[in-house]
């Protein structure tokens, strides 16, 4: 029951900080690109709930809820955004270069596909380490067809990783869909199953189902029984950069949009929940409070943060 | 106790050294294991240190720095091998945008202490696609450290300062070094990284070279001194950090510059060489700078052309004699016949 109204906050929690970030985005203060996680955050919350502290995730351009859902710091990212000292990565990296080492969450890049080997790599040192770590990777449906797909997922299967693989479908490489990306014959699963991955589909906007499937999931791969991949169908709901909603540009159709809105992944386990008597819109109000106020507190504490000295310019370039 | 050895023996000694050294040393690559063990390179690693040290690796360049790169961050220091430059290209992604950029897009959290080996081919037609001198792509991103040495004693002390290096390293050597010979204390030992040398003291002009032209220029200085001519060569050993004190203390002396490029002449190392003396001491030249490198074009397989493409001890004395206003007999010109041009010497026969 607890695991329910956790998994519910969470999304909860997520989707406030990103309708945040969207309402003082034309501010113009924070001025780095954002790809905003708005719809797709029952996939990182039902997976990283099923994760330890000490376990690692990377992830691509979308990253915020995967940040926070493995347990990122708010204050941080938010400051990273802003490009203050204070940022998780100093204002170097910006909305695309989320870290947070204490968390486990170790890179986010938005070169498609490019911390799949990468994070394939953690593994592979978490193995030689002989540590029971896992890394969980993921990435979206456009990353497949990037070459480094292959190569890790082969290279994962050869050496017995322990990977979770979590390729985020949401249908779009900006503004592309896939008929001209992918041929109609193609399947991630199978692609994925003829180089020894164990792999599964799964309803990405559902998080109960996200949250129970993949815990047996991880369970297994703990049991170092194989890598696996799960592929999750979601849709994003603003556009692919940015803090707006652009379908009046046509590129999806108003009956797609409608049937991704009504699966929303924050409804549907909210209904759930109020059937079952665990929720009331007492309760609602008295987290959405609490959860306001640690934003306002992020927001607040990235502002009053200073910038970058100078000296910052040409420091970290090189390691000593 | 010093031995003379080969390059490739002392590149071996480097691997072997750091990985008795350091446990989290691993080497990985296609072939790092196979019969021929990269030249030489890598032989006896597996039988010493397991096949938990040394990886054959698929065939997947972008793939495998990805994972060493990876690995890179949990606390090993992969040394990665490609047996031809080329092949490094698939990974560009990796090393660039990635490996590059790490320590410094997470502002100095966690950094790659990873090094690629790369082997320039040469001759025996290895033709467009075997035989690129990329150390300049390489030298142009700020994050990486390229190294370039021209003998075995360099080429271990610095392989060993490349792999304790905490930074991404591009180390590059030259095939047609392999199998030159030179003394090597069998001890560990470090050359740092960053610092040329001058391997010839002079005062007429200052040859300033790296790799295998280097060699080359070396063996020019016999035919030099029948022209009276003593350069003061420097050795870059390093390209990037590039040691411009060095270079510009022995020009502030000669007040004459050629530089002998081992890759293309156009946005090359010799034009960052020839811009950085520009800049900071172009008043005291007394003659126009100078380079030689290998021709503008891709190298052709078959030697009948590919001889064209590469400066030897013949381009090194036109263009210093040129310099210095002195005038070459043709008999010191000499023309190899064909097919002594496509082997590095007599004693060379493969594989290449």
């Amino acid at each position: 029951m607890n695991n329910l109204i956790n998994l519910y906050k969470e999304i909860l929690r997520i989707r406030s900080i990103e309708n945040k970030i969207s309402y003082e985005y034309p501010k113009g203060e924070m001025r780095c690109p954002v790809h905003l996680s708005t719809g797709q955050e029952a996939t990182p919350v039902g997976i990283c709930k099923n994760l330890k502290n000490t376990d690692l995730i990377v992830s691509a351009h979308r990253s915020h809820a995967h940040y926070l859902a493995k347990g990122g710091n708010l204050k941080k990212m938010i400051s990273e955004l802003y490009g203050k000292i204070t940022g998780c990565a100093k204002g170097k990296g910006g909305s695309m270069h989320l870290i947070d080492i204490k968390a486990g969450i170790i890179a986010a890049v938005p070169i498609v596909g490019s911390t799949i080997p990468i994070g394939t790599g953690l593994a592979w040192a978490n193995k030689l380490k002989k540590n029971n770590k896992i890394v969980v990777i993921f990435f979206g449906d456009a990353a497949t067809e990037e070459g480094v797909f292959q190569e890790s997922l082969d290279f994962a299967s050869l050496h017995k990783l322990k990977i979770l693989f979590v390729c985020e479908n949401n249908f779009y490489s900006v503004y592309s869909s896939l008929n001209p990306r992918q041929s109609k014959k193609r399947d991630i699963i199978k692609l994925s199953k003829s180089l020894g991955i164990n792999s599964y589909r799964i309803d990405g906007n559902d998080v109960i189902k996200v949250f129970n499937n993949s815990k047996k999931i991880i369970k297994n791969i703990r049991q170092n029984k194989g890598p696996a991949l799960v592929l999750l169908d979601t849709y994003r709901w603003l556009e692919h950069c940015g803090p707006n909603n652009d379908d009046n540009l046509n590129y999806r159709s108003k009956k797609e949009i409608k049937y991704w809105l009504k699966k929303c992944p924050l409804l549907k386990i909210e209904k759930i929940l109020i059937n079952k008597g665990l929720l009331t819109e007492n309760l609602i109000t008295k987290f959405k409070k609490e959860i306001d106020k640690k934003i306002q507190d992020a927001f607040t504490f990235a502002r009053r943060s200073p910038f970058p000295k100078l000296n910052e310019l040409n420091r970290d370039i090189y390691s000593k | 106790m010093n031995k003379i050895i080969k390059f490739s023996e002392a590149i071996n000694q480097a691997l072997d050294i750091s990985m008795k050294r350091n446990k989290n040393v691993i080497i990985l690559g296609l072939g790092v294991d196979d019969p021929k063990r990269i030249f030489n390179t890598t032989i006896n690693l597996k039988e010493k240190f397991g096949e938990n040290r040394v990886f054959d690796m698929p065939t997947a360049e972008n793939g495998i720095t990805g994972f060493a790169l990876g690995a890179s961050l949990k606390g090993f220091r992969p040394v990665i091998s490609h047996q031809r430059v080329e092949f490094s290209l698939l990974s560009m992604e990796q090393i660039i945008n990635q490996a590059a950029k790490w320590n410094y897009m997470n502002g100095g959290q966690m950094s790659v202490p990873l090094v690629i080996r790369l082997i320039i081919g040469r001759g025996w037609g290895q033709g467009p696609q075997h035989s690129q001198s990329l150390e300049s792509i390489f030298a142009h991103i700020p994050g990486l450290k390229v190294i370039s040495p021209a003998n075995p004693y360099d080429a271990k002390g610095l392989l060993i300062s490349s792999i304790e290096d905490n930074n991404p390293v591009i180390f590059f050597e030259h095939r047609w070094l392999h199998d030159t010979l030179g003394r090597v204390p069998e001890k560990y030992y470090k050359v740092s990284i960053g610092n040329a040398k001058v391997i010839a003291r002079g005062s007429d002009l200052t040859i300033v070279s790296n790799s295998f032209m280097t060699f080359e220029v070396m063996k020019s200085l016999d035919i030099l001194k029948k022209y009276k001519i003593s350069p003061e060569v420097i050795d870059l050993r390093t390209i990037r950090p590039l040691d411009k004190t060095t270079i510009i203390k022995s020009v502030k002396k000669t007040k004459k510059l050629l530089v002998v490029d081992n890759g293309w002449i156009s946005f090359g190392i010799s034009s960052e060489i020839i811009s950085t003396v520009s800049e900071q001491c172009s008043n005291i030249l007394k003659s126009k700078p100078s380079r030689v490198g290998i021709n503008d074009s891709p190298i052709p397989s078959t030697r009948a052309l590919a001889r064209h493409c590469y400066p030897g001890p013949n381009e090194i004395l036109k263009a210093t004699c040129k310099m210095l206003n002195k005038k070459i007999s043709k008999k010191d010109l000499k023309i190899l016949p064909l097919n002594k041009t496509d082997v590095p010497d007599k004693l060379f026969k493969g594989p290449f």
